[in-house]
């Protein structure tokens, strides 16, 4: 590991062959691509191992159960996304970028790094049951088929996130302008 | 043609596509820079706009490949996953999920990656993102209403605005060019860079939007396949060749009565009117749905000799053009519509004319009526070919 990593894709070039990948989904299955909905079926699975009772009693459990009677796991999008952690690894094993370190705006403190990260996450996680889909299933997929509410939650996403930089500057760049 | 699932895929072996696909999801995410939390909120600090250059393009990308392969019919549009429209729920889950990207610095798909190349904030936001679920999950009975809200169903953006699909994807293009050319120049601004426009760059992204465009345009000024057909059949009737065959009512109803099984009766009529009124042993496909692959395999077959009608004789000529334009041979039009064929045969009444030729219609069509609706009864269940209905795929997220 002592090689330098990689540089990066040119973003243009990686954008299409994102888009590939996506057009290429789309054709052969049907949907787009996603993130979130995997991560809510390990949720609902953890719910069902740890509290039985209580996910039996549930009206949001019972009506996920029924969907997936094969258990909550046997989703296309927890597989899809156990192909994003394959591929993700490979793409930084061959760029020379793995390495485990927690990487924040300079001058933030590790712990400060992590609570945001878990507490922007709720938001994001959050926000993507909402909206059915986050950045991967509503937005990028969204736009893709032209479905004008994907569109309209990819305003949404960008441009509040745009309204909120300045008051969270401090967590991402060290001057202020 | 398109989507392969679940006709030509099965649904188990799609598993294994979404893995496939999933690891080509990664990598380009990997391979973009996603992986670096710095490198997405860049963004919205201006000195790195990675985030918006591949989006956009992988957004067209896949909108201009949709639009062309839907207008060469190897996609259909129809019954692919679009993500429905639910407004409120739409702006306020995009809302607080923006608040979550610029405090997290990721979105779930690209804190995967980060976790997946050994980033600890990326295994801390994908474990946050699972608290905002179970949140949401354990919410749910208070949300309920919110989610469900202005429901405008599966609305596509380019319907809104009243434009075709053509347009709205040329419209992309130039949006994401433009966007293209100004980030760059923020970009370089923020981080006190010269904006330099190498020749060899220019030429290079010039390509790449000239063949988006160029893909577009073929989409516009092609015809589809359905219209090529059309437009060689108008030529064909105008030219007066290629007259179908014609068979009359009093014909087709002692063929049915004497050898129903030989005939494939079509009605291309829509389904309403062939559910007020048909002729019995018909089967229904509209006109305009004809030329598509799953009706075609309907008509073009061996056994038996199609016969169409319809609410005109123009319809049951074209029809018949339709099929021999795929090459089926062995078609009749029947030369009445369907509503000529109903009072002729169903709805006769009164006595027999005393005129001989004339009486002899009369009770041979009194006849054809009572057995043609045996006929038809006794085959409601037994002759009908398998309707196949193609289902909207379900998909997204949530």
């Amino acid at each position: 590991m002592k090689e330098a990593p990689k540089k990066y894709m040119n973003p243009y070039l990686a954008g299409f062959f994102l888009g590939f990948v996506l057009l290429t989904t789309i054709y052969v299955t049907g949907r787009g691509l996603g993130a979130s909905g995997a991560i809510k079926s390990l949720v609902v699975q953890t719910v069902e191992t740890v509290a039985p009772q209580h996910a039996a009693a549930t009206d949001y459990y019972i009506t996920q159960k029924q969907n997936n009677p094969d258990g909550p796991l046997k989703s296309w999008l927890v597989f899809e996304v156990l192909g994003v952690i394959i591929g993700a690894f490979l793409s930084a094993v061959v760029s020379n970028r793995v390495t485990v370190k927690i990487e924040k705006g300079p001058g933030v403190k590790n712990g400060i790094r992590i609570a945001a990260a878990i507490f922007g996450g709720a938001l994001f996680g959050f926000g993507s049951q909402l909206a059915r889909g986050c950045t991967s299933g509503a937005a990028l997929s969204g736009m893709a088929v032209m479905s004008f509410g994907g569109i309209i939650t990819m305003m949404s996403i960008f441009g509040m996130a745009y309204a909120m930089a300045w008051f969270f500057r401090k967590l991402w760049i060290n001057k202020v302008n | 043609m398109g989507p392969l699932v679940p006709d030509i895929i099965s649904n188990e072996f799609n598993f294994i596509i979404a893995i496939i696909v999933g690891m080509g999801f990664g990598f380009a995410l990997e391979q973009a820079g996603f992986g670096s939390t710095r490198k997405l909120v860049g963004l919205f600090y201006g000195y790195d706009f990675t985030v918006l250059k591949v989006f956009f393009t992988a957004g067209v990308t896949a909108m201009v490949g949709i639009t062309a392969l839907n207008h060469f019919e190897l996609l259909d549009v129809d019954i692919i996953f679009i993500n429905p429209t639910f407004l409120w729920a739409a702006i306020i889950g995009g809302l607080i999920m923006g608040g979550g990207f610029i405090i997290g610095g990721f979105c779930p798909g690209t804190s995967v990656v980060a976790a997946a190349s050994g980033k600890i904030d990326g295994w801390a936001f994908v474990f946050g993102a699972g608290l905002g679920i179970f949140a949401f999950v354990e919410g749910y009975p208070l949300i309920k209403d919110l989610m469900v809200a202005e429901n405008l169903g599966d609305l596509l953006v380019f319907e809104m605005m009243g434009i075709s699909r053509e347009a709205f994807a040329l419209i992309m293009v130039f949006v994401a060019t433009g966007a293209f050319i100004g980030v760059t120049m923020i970009e370089n601004k923020v981080n006190n860079r010269a904006t330099q426009w190498l020749k060899s760059d220019i030429t290079k992204y010039s390509i790449g939007i000239g063949l988006a465009v160029l893909v577009i345009l073929i989409t516009v000024v092609t015809p589809t396949r359905g219209e090529l057909m059309n437009k060689r059949i108008d030529e064909k009737i105008a030219s007066g060749e290629c007259r179908p065959q014609m068979m009359d009512d009093d014909k087709l109803a002692y063929e049915l009565m004497h050898n129903y099984y030989h005939f494939n009766v079509v009605d291309v009529r829509s389904p309403e009117e062939f559910k007020k009124f048909h002729i019995p042993t018909a089967i229904n496909i509209p006109l305009e749905e004809l030329h598509k692959a799953e009706n075609i395999s309907r008509i073009v077959q061996n056994i038996k000799t199609n016969v169409f009608y319809g609410a005109s004789y123009e319809q049951s000529q074209r029809a018949c053009l339709v099929s021999k334009y795929h090459g089926k041979a062995d078609n009749f039009a029947l030369n009445s519509t369907a509503d000529e064929f109903n009072t002729n045969f169903f709805l006769l009444s009164g006595d027999a004319p005393d005129n001989k030729l004339d009486n002899e219609t009369f009770v041979f069509r009194k006849e054809a009526a009572q057995k043609l609706k045996e006929i038809g009864e006794a085959v409601a269940n037994l002759d009908k070919p398998v309707v196949k209905k193609a289902k909207r795929v379900q998909g997204g997220c949530s």
